[in-house]
């Protein structure tokens, strides 16, 4: 099953890797010097442990390469598309269609229960709806026994769950509809290391199955055997 | 941008805030609530003005203006300059184009409402509404000298029923120091409640009317020249004057000749007005303070509609870590704004519609006590276009205010970080 998104008019794909970046630099209004990050080539379907103290911009290259932010300087290219050109709009629909992100923690919206979360994205992408299956509802159901989540809590609020389920729930929630990029902030923080383990674990089993490949910042070097790929920002020149 | 998917998000949204946003439906639908019933009861109260009097061709009484005169003779407010010549009466009773005449007397007064001499016309021909006739509720129309019929709410307010003994005291005042207390009228009759100045009123007939005034002179009673009830029997009472007349014509094209006419009769200065007429200008001059009780109901809503868009403002701030998430997941700005767009919308059409069910259901509820309490004849029907335009009115005022917390939702949606969960 080929994931790479197309794009009618815009640059080629670069095929094969999930995330190619190049020249990386952001500066926030208030610093004094720009942040350069390493230059970074994910092949299709494998996993990259990015770690990095606090404050060396690990989430400020997440929220640019997942177009949330817009970039400054330099070139990336996610799933074969030139990202970096793109307009917002687009930068937010190539998230949308084709991208899982976990936040550090408060991962899910307070109002929808564990179910109506975990749908989210098939909710606010027609891409991602047609790639679940068979069924969005049945996808939905897999991923969260496969994530350990009983069935008796998918139709709770999610207040009601503990801080390690809403995390899998989070992690269910950007497998669903098979995107093709992971993208996972200190996802494993807040949790003790039984748990912490358990997460990666089973993150890292199902982004395998779909083939999809994860991109993890972290400041927890223990994490690093899990992954493929390991790069550190205090590497950087 | 998704509606359905906005739209589900958004409900899930106010149903998960709903302890807060209650307090702030509950102030709108109270304020659309205010708005809507005030134009619901401005139109039935115009309508039911407008009916107070039907199929009356012309109102004749002495020179004077036609609010007074429409005021003095259907309203029964204020008194008459001066009154009209039976002879004059007799007159325009015998003219070959008026087919039927209401003889009015006015003066006197029982317990504070109008005591009005007149004769089997009135019943016959006196219409309110929509054309619809007087009827009796309890009892028959006066026959005897000494019967009185009395209006709907004077029954109700004084406990009478046919067979009871009323006495009236002379002169128009609630409080009166002078009584036709040797001339006791027996209710005869209740007329049934018609919402109009009619069952604010007690009749009499026209000979009846003069035989408690024989003996009288500057309005007191003569003493040993007041007839007893018996002597009053045989005597001929027919009236000197009377206060004005309703009339009804055989041809309605012919009424505006009649009215000049009348207006120009060499034989006394009378006045004949047209009653449609005179209720549309005296509803213009009351139309003013209900125009400005509805803009200041607008006025109420506007500011809740702000207060509904302030605690927007201020949730935004606890719904940092939600926008996050949804921008992270895929949603457009553009579909953050329309949340806050459609959360407005729908809090206001939420409200609108509760407004007008409290509305229907106070109605339904309470109309036949309002006329037979108040005489206030309020049903239920239909919203009309004016009715509905306000209605439409309170969603598409929410939108506009929504826009600002939409903007500001726009905005800082624009620059979601990671790392934060937050939309600053």
């Amino acid at each position: 099953m080929s994931r790479a998104p197309t794009f009618h008019g815009i640059h080629r794909p670069e095929s094969g890797y999930a995330i190619i970046s190049r020249n990386l630099g952001f500066r926030w209004p208030a610093q004094a010097s720009a942040l350069t990050f390493p230059d970074i080539r994910l092949p299709q379907g494998e996993s990259l442990f990015l770690r990095g103290p606090s404050g060396s911009g690990k989430s400020t290259l997440l929220s640019l390469l997942s177009g949330l932010s817009s970039l400054q300087a330099g070139e990336f290219h996610i799933l074969g598309q030139a990202a970096s050109i793109l307009s917002r709009r687009q930068r937010d629909r190539l998230r949308a269609d084709h991208m899982g992100v976990i936040f550090q923690q408060l991962n899910l919206v307070p109002y929808l229960n564990t179910l109506q979360n975990t749908l989210l994205p098939c909710t606010l992408s027609k891409t991602r709806r047609n790639q679940a299956h068979p069924s969005p509802a049945d996808e939905a159901r897999e991923l969260l026994t496969a994530l350990a989540i009983p069935e008796s809590h998918w139709q709770l609020p999610i207040t009601r769950l503990s801080l390690g389920q809403q995390q899998r729930v989070a992690a269910a929630r950007a497998l669903m509809g098979n995107p093709a990029l992971i993208l996972a902030d200190e996802p494993t923080s807040a949790l003790d290391a039984t748990n912490r383990d358990r997460f990666v674990d089973l993150l890292l089993t199902q982004a395998r199955k779909r083939q999809a490949s994860v991109l993890l910042v972290s400041h927890d070097e223990a994490l690093a055997p899990c992954f493929d790929h390991e790069l550190s920002l205090e590497e950087l020149p | 941008m998704n509606l359905s998917a906005a739209l589900r998000l958004s409900s899930a949204s106010l149903w998960h805030r709903r302890g807060i946003l209650a307090l702030v439906t509950i102030t709108l639908t109270l304020s659309v609530m205010l708005l809507l019933g005030i134009q619901y009861l401005r139109t039935e109260v115009r309508q039911s003005f407008t009916n107070t009097i039907a199929n009356t061709d012309l109102i004749v009484g002495a020179r004077s203006g036609q609010l007074n005169l429409l005021l003095y003779s259907v309203f029964h407010l204020g008194d008459a300059t001066n009154n009209i010549r039976w002879s004059s009466y007799q007159s325009l009773k015998q003219d070959p184009l008026v087919a039927w005449t209401v003889p009015l007397s006015l003066g006197d007064s029982y317990q504070g409402y109008r005591v009005v001499g007149t004769d089997d016309n009135f019943l016959a021909y006196v219409q309110f509404g929509n054309g619809q006739s007087l009827e009796l509720a309890a009892g028959q129309w006066f026959t005897q000298l000494f019967d009185v019929v009395l209006g709907a709410e004077v029954a109700r307010a004084m406990a009478h029923q046919p067979g009871d003994d009323i006495v009236l005291a002379h002169g128009g005042g609630r409080v009166s120091f002078v009584n036709h207390n040797q001339t006791p009228f027996r209710v005869s009759g209740v007329l049934a409640a018609t919402g109009t100045p009619i069952d604010r009123a007690v009749y009499v007939s026209l000979p009846g009317l003069e035989a408690i005034h024989v003996g009288w002179e500057a309005g007191v009673p003569l003493p040993g020249r007041t007839p007893s009830a018996a002597q009053l029997e045989t005597m001929n009472l027919a009236p000197d004057s009377l206060t004005a007349t309703l009339v009804g014509l055989k041809n309605r094209m012919m009424t505006f000749r009649l009215q000049r006419q009348l207006n120009q009769s060499p034989e006394e200065p009378l006045t004949a007005i047209l009653p449609g007429v005179a209720l549309s200008e005296l509803w213009r001059l009351l139309g003013q303070f209900e125009k400005t009780l509805l803009g200041i109901t607008g006025f109420v809503v506007v500011t809740s509609l702000i207060g509904l868009a302030t605690v927007l403002l201020t949730l935004q701030v606890h719904r940092k870590q939600e926008v996050a998430i949804l921008r992270a997941a895929g949603a457009s700005p553009s579909l953050i704004a329309s949340l806050y767009l459609l959360e407005c919308l729908l809090l206001a059409l939420l409200a609108s519609g509760c407004a007008l069910v409290i509305i229907y259901a106070s109605i339904a509820a309470s109309s036949d006590w309002l006329l037979q309490q108040f005489g206030l004849a309020i049903g239920v029907r239909p919203l009309d276009t004016t009715e509905w335009s306000i209605l439409a009115g309170v969603p598409a005022a929410a939108l506009l205010v929504g826009i600002l917390p939409a903007l500001r939702a726009w905005w800082r949606s624009r620059e979601t970080q990671f790392g934060t969960t937050s939309t600053e």
